[in-house]
């Protein structure tokens, strides 16, 4: 029977209160007596620290207390990173600096005072006698003998060194009709900014022993844990609370040290204490995103047959790793060989250190850096060859009756149809039609560019023995007295919109209006177990363990409401708010089953009373949706500026919970990816400083930039869970860029431009018209 | 993002603002809408210690002809202007460059006089009010003086108004027939200021010949300036592709040219030059057309 809820457009739950203004974020709690928090923030990026003079602050209006490294050393624990790559060197990374620093932006001290700006004021006048140290902020002279060392205890700068290696290299390297091309790839960094910068309220309470805080977080739940183990408090006083959370994007999947800092501060002085990140803050010192040097080698037929690929990796992880900061970079070599069956792959992986804030996830995480390597590399190899970019992949898609497809780097590909969504794209850009109108616009020396990228990332992470908390997820689902449903998911959507979908999946499995489901989600003492919101993992993995949780009420349920109608459970249907046989003629109502379950008065035997069942969903495998887009883009050849005139982009997620949600994922996740291609780049000087540290400079992509995305989906479902849904949340971030930049190469190639790095802001390309013109 | 502290004054009338401000010194500062002098507060790159809010002078927010002249308030927003059916007749450069500046919010908050007393060297005002060789009020507690645009903005951020003078109203000559206007600016893409922000008022002779060009240029000095050059090249040419090209050519001459992340000197300059020419084109084309 089809659904008469999923695939459907519904608007979502949660909007009316966020866009009224209705909505508690993290800033929005209040308690009585709290404190505000403000940090003192190291002005340099590499140095010794000699002293640190609290003593103008402490006397300043307001102040409560000032806390130090030294303070808190031997008393709250260490920045915890969970990323597990053999042989990883971790440095100790304390939540406010002792002895020296190794980032512009590191904490030192906290002041804690009784108002927001008074702290913000006597954050001021801590002063910290510094002896600078040689600063490195280029990873490959990080690498250098001689260079600076900022972890002295640990040798070097080379955090750790991966490599993965699949195929016969010795009968690739030994076949002399094989093209081999090379490139370097930059992969900039980047700055997450959501639009909620961090947060946190932390009350500890001296007579319970409890310690309740409010994060601004992705994942609730294993805060709850590290802070329980920073801290040395029994997990179960434990309690964190992700309420409101506008956005992360990657960047809230840590514990951050500022979280540890307020908690400390608040078990010490007895008080609730609050710290709220400005945006400078948020740009400094919340993790940032890519920054990746690939020098990449491809090994082609003549044909156009791609057969082997190689590509070092060096990342630049900053000083110090966040949660996830090493486990970054080795998703890019796990998804370098995109969505080509290529038959031999050799990839190292070097992550380093550098005096910068550390890199970590960012919406795609590594995988947005796989897709532009080989994303590039196809365009490249087709322009080599002096064949179309559509048709040179064509020929390197795996059939789809190859799936599922075990790959060279380990990974095995659940469902494709790359062809489908390739000849679609084409069809409804009309491709042949603007490469016929790109030859006319050349004749008359206008810049028309087409750049393609067909994707596949990995999704719905994962399973356990891949993730290091664990890649489960739990749900749960409650039917109370009056036949209303309350679903608990252990996910932390944070602005995806869960709300919604995860009532789609329960009202559809129990045959209940929509309106019927509340759904919670972001409290551990209410969501008694989780993982969270990160990877494109949500509705795969978490709205499954809702799924399987309402299944089992429906088992339930039925045989309750056999017993009563003197039916066998099988013959009952859950639809419209009853419980009935096919022809109707015996039924009963959803809440007055409920009622029978709850009230226990003439229950079948061996039917326990109450409605309540859980599920903990573990997933057999990743799951690798995929897409087509292109890019069309004119150059103006006067000042190098690019206009990005059309974007197609067909997607096929598996199956579609709410089209709504997934237009409005891919819709985001294009501004991103588009961000990076034209726009975005967090640059640091080379002593370290950041010169993109507002948003007057670090150039976030804005609405008016984009032309009218023309979107559509495709379904190919997945095995790997009943729903068949494979994610979206980062699809459009990982699609986009490189067809953007396929897209300006592809204009420029009449001037024999090969490759550009991002971001293409117009100087570069003015440059190289300039050049042309000249030459 | 937390400013240092100051005092809040809310001045109920002019004469009380500029007391307040002949009172407090270098240490006043006026506050017009708030969408450049804030910002700044946040980042302490400003701090005042005494802000002197003139959003109660809801009489400096006007737009009004007189004798062949426009006159609009100081306290005008960005948004009054660029809907101001008036000024779409009278003097369409202003609604042309209204139209540019930051987003919706700083349009409906912004205000022309507080921008131009700002005079942040990327400001879209400065570049128009410079083309239009408008004038600037000053008034102070005990007189008010005219200040042509030309002598107005003397280096970066820093203006003709005396401590004691406040920024009042700002006027302009009715566009006159077979004259065209534009104004064309190259968005900083995190900003939203100019990279180079180019308005052009043009005049027709009779021959449709250029009579005089005016030229104000903003985003790539320390201020904004007349393209004097540019101006002199073109007096009394025909209007061909080959003079605005070598007129356009002085756009950035004798200028300390801005560079930054996103532009160096030599890409600005060169992008004053073709945004010179096409500001120029642009206002050419609408003479011819009336």
């Amino acid at each position: 029977m089809p659904s008469t809820i999923l695939g459907k457009r519904i608007k979502r739950k949660e909007d009316p209160r966020l866009i009224q203004g209705r909505g508690h974020y993290v800033d929005d709690i209040k308690l009585d007596g709290m404190l505000h928090m403000a940090f003192a923030r190291s002005i340099h990026a590499h140095a010794r620290i000699k002293s640190v003079n609290v003593a103008a602050a402490r006397s300043s209006p307001g102040v409560v207390d000032v806390i130090t490294g030294e303070e808190i050393k031997g008393k709250l624990g260490l920045v915890p990173c969970a990323a597990g790559i053999e042989g990883l060197k971790v440095p100790d990374h304390p939540c406010l600096a002792t002895g020296k620093v190794c980032y512009v932006g590191e904490p030192i001290a906290a002041v804690v005072a009784t108002d927001r700006y008074l702290a913000r004021d006597a954050a001021d006048k801590i002063e910290v006698d510094y002896e600078p140290l040689p600063v490195v902020t280029d990873p490959e002279k990080a690498l250098q003998a001689g260079s600076t060392v900022i972890h002295p205890e640990l040798g070097d700068n080379v955090a750790f060194v991966a490599r993965l290696e699949g195929g016969d290299w010795k009968a690739v390297e030994s076949d002399s009709s094989l093209k081999v091309i090379k490139q370097r790839l930059i992969n900039q960094r980047l700055a997450p900014a959501s639009m909620e910068t961090r947060g946190v309220v932390a009350h500890y309470s001296p007579g319970e022993e409890t310690l309740t805080v409010w994060s601004s977080t992705q994942i609730p739940h294993i805060l709850k844990t590290q802070l329980a183990l920073m801290l040395g408090i029994d997990e179960p006083h434990c309690r964190v609370i992700a309420p409101e959370v506008g956005g992360g994007f990657g960047s809230k999947l840590n514990l951050y040290g500022e979280e540890g800092v307020a908690c400390y501060a608040s078990r010490k002085l007895g008080k609730p204490v609050k710290w709220i990140e400005s945006r400078r803050e948020n740009l400094l010192a919340t993790v940032h995103g890519r920054d990746q040097i690939n020098d990449v080698e491809v090994y082609v037929q003549p044909d156009g047959k791609v057969v082997g690929l190689k590509c070092w990796i060096i990342a630049d992880l900053g000083a110090y790793h966040q949660l996830l900061t090493p486990a970054i970079p080795t998703l890019t070599a796990l998804m370098i060989l995109g969505c080509y069956h290529i038959k031999n792959v050799f990839v190292e992986t070097k992550g380093v250190f550098t005096n910068k804030m550390a890199t970590d996830a960012y919406r795609g995480a590594g995988r947005p850096e796989a897709t532009y390597v080989i994303e590039r590399v196809m365009d490249m190899v087709a322009r080599e060859l002096n064949m179309d970019a559509a048709d040179l992949r064509m020929k390197n898609f795996p059939s789809p009756d190859e799936f599922p497809l075990d790959l060279p780097t380990g990974v095995t590909y659940d469902t494709a149809n790359y062809q489908k969504t390739l000849k679609r794209l084409l069809k409804i850009s009309g491709y042949s039609r603007l490469r016929k109108e790109q030859e006319k616009l050349r004749k008359q020396g206008k810049y028309l560019g087409l750049g393609l990228s067909t994707y596949v990332e990995i999704c719905a992470m994962g399973p356990s023995s891949r993730m290091p908390a664990g890649g489960w997820e739990f749900g749960a689902v409650k039917v109370e007295p009056t036949g209303k449903v309350m679903v608990l998911s252990g996910t932390s959507p944070h602005g995806q919109g869960e709300e919604t979908t995860f009532a789609q999946i329960a009202a559809d499995v129990l045959g209940i209006p929509f309106d019927d489901v509340t759904v919670y989600h972001g409290d551990t003492f209410q969501v008694p177990m989780g993982i969270g919101t990160f990877g494109s993992r949500t509705t795969a993995v978490g709205g499954t363990a809702i799924h399987n949780a309402a299944m089992q009420i429906r088992k339930k349920m039925a045989r309750i409401a056999s017993h009563k109608l003197g039916v066998k459970p099988g013959e009952l249907i859950f639809s419209e708010g009853k419980i009935h046989t096919r022809d109707g003629a015996k039924s009963m109502g959803f809440a007055e089953v409920a009622a029978e379950a709850i009230f226990a008065k003439q229950l079948p035997e061996g039917i326990e009373p109450g409605l309540a069942a859980h599920s903990f969903f573990e997933p057999s495998n990743y799951t690798f949706p995929f897409g087509a887009h292109l890019a069309v883009t004119e150059v103006d050849a006067e000042t190098g500026e690019i206009k990005l005139r059309n974007y197609y982009a067909v997607d096929d997620c598996g199956r579609v919970i709410n089209p709504m949600l997934v237009d409005g994922q891919i819709h985001g996740g294009l501004a991103q990816g588009i961000g990076q291609a034209l726009w975005e780049s967090h640059v640091y000087d080379e002593n370290g400083q950041l010169m993109t540290g507002t948003l007057m400079d670090y150039a976030v992509p804005k609405a008016h930039q984009f032309p009218w995305f023309e979107t559509e989906t495709m379904e190919t479902k997945t095995p790997i869970n009943p729903l068949g849904a494979k994610g979206v949340g980062e699809a459009g971030t990982i699609g986009s860029t490189p067809a953007i930049v396929n897209a300006v190469v592809d204009a420029l190639r009449p001037l024999g431009v090969r490759h550009l790095d991002m971001p293409l802001q117009p100087e570069k390309v003015w440059r190289i018209l300039k050049q042309h013109a000249t030459a | 993002m937390i400013p240092e502290p100051f005092e809040y004054h809310i001045p109920k009338n002019l004469e009380e603002a500029s007391r307040l401000l002949a009172q407090f010194g270098g240490e006043g500062k006026i506050l017009a809408g708030g969408h450049s002098l804030v910002p700044m507060m946040k980042l302490r790159l400003a701090a005042p210690k005494h802000l002197i809010d003139l959003g109660r002078l809801t009489d400096l927010k006007y737009i009004r002809e007189s004798d062949g002249r426009i006159e609009i308030g100081a306290l005008t927003t960005h948004f009054q202007i660029q809907s101001s059916s008036l000024l779409k007749e009278k003097c369409p450069l202003l609604p042309e460059t209204a139209r540019e500046i930051g987003d919706v919010q700083v349009r409906n908050k912004g205000t022309i006089g507080g921008s131009l007393a700002h005079s942040d060297p990327a400001a879209d005002w400065p570049a128009a009010i410079l083309a239009l060789a408008g004038e600037i009020q000053a008034r102070n507690v005990s007189s008010s003086r005219w200040i042509p645009a030309s002598e107005f903005f003397v280096d970066l951020l820093t203006t003709a108004l005396g401590g004691d003078e406040v920024l009042t109203a700002i006027r302009v000559p009715v566009a006159p027939p077979r004259s065209g206007h534009a104004y064309l600016k190259l968005h900083h893409p995190a900003s939203g200021y100019a990279m180079v922000g180019v308005a052009a008022q043009v005049l027709l002779n009779e021959a449709r010949h250029i009579e005089s060009a005016s030229v104000g240029v903003t985003g790539v000095g320390p201020k904004a300036y007349r393209a004097t050059a540019v101006e002199e090249a073109l007096r009394g040419k025909a209007p061909s592709r080959q003079n605005l090209e070598a007129a356009a050519a002085h756009a950035a001459e004798g200028i300390d040219v801005n560079s930054d992340l996103y532009a160096s000197a030599e890409y600005r300059s060169h992008l004053a030059q073709v945004y010179t020419r096409r500001a120029l084109e642009k206002a050419l084309e609408r003479a011819h057309g009336k």
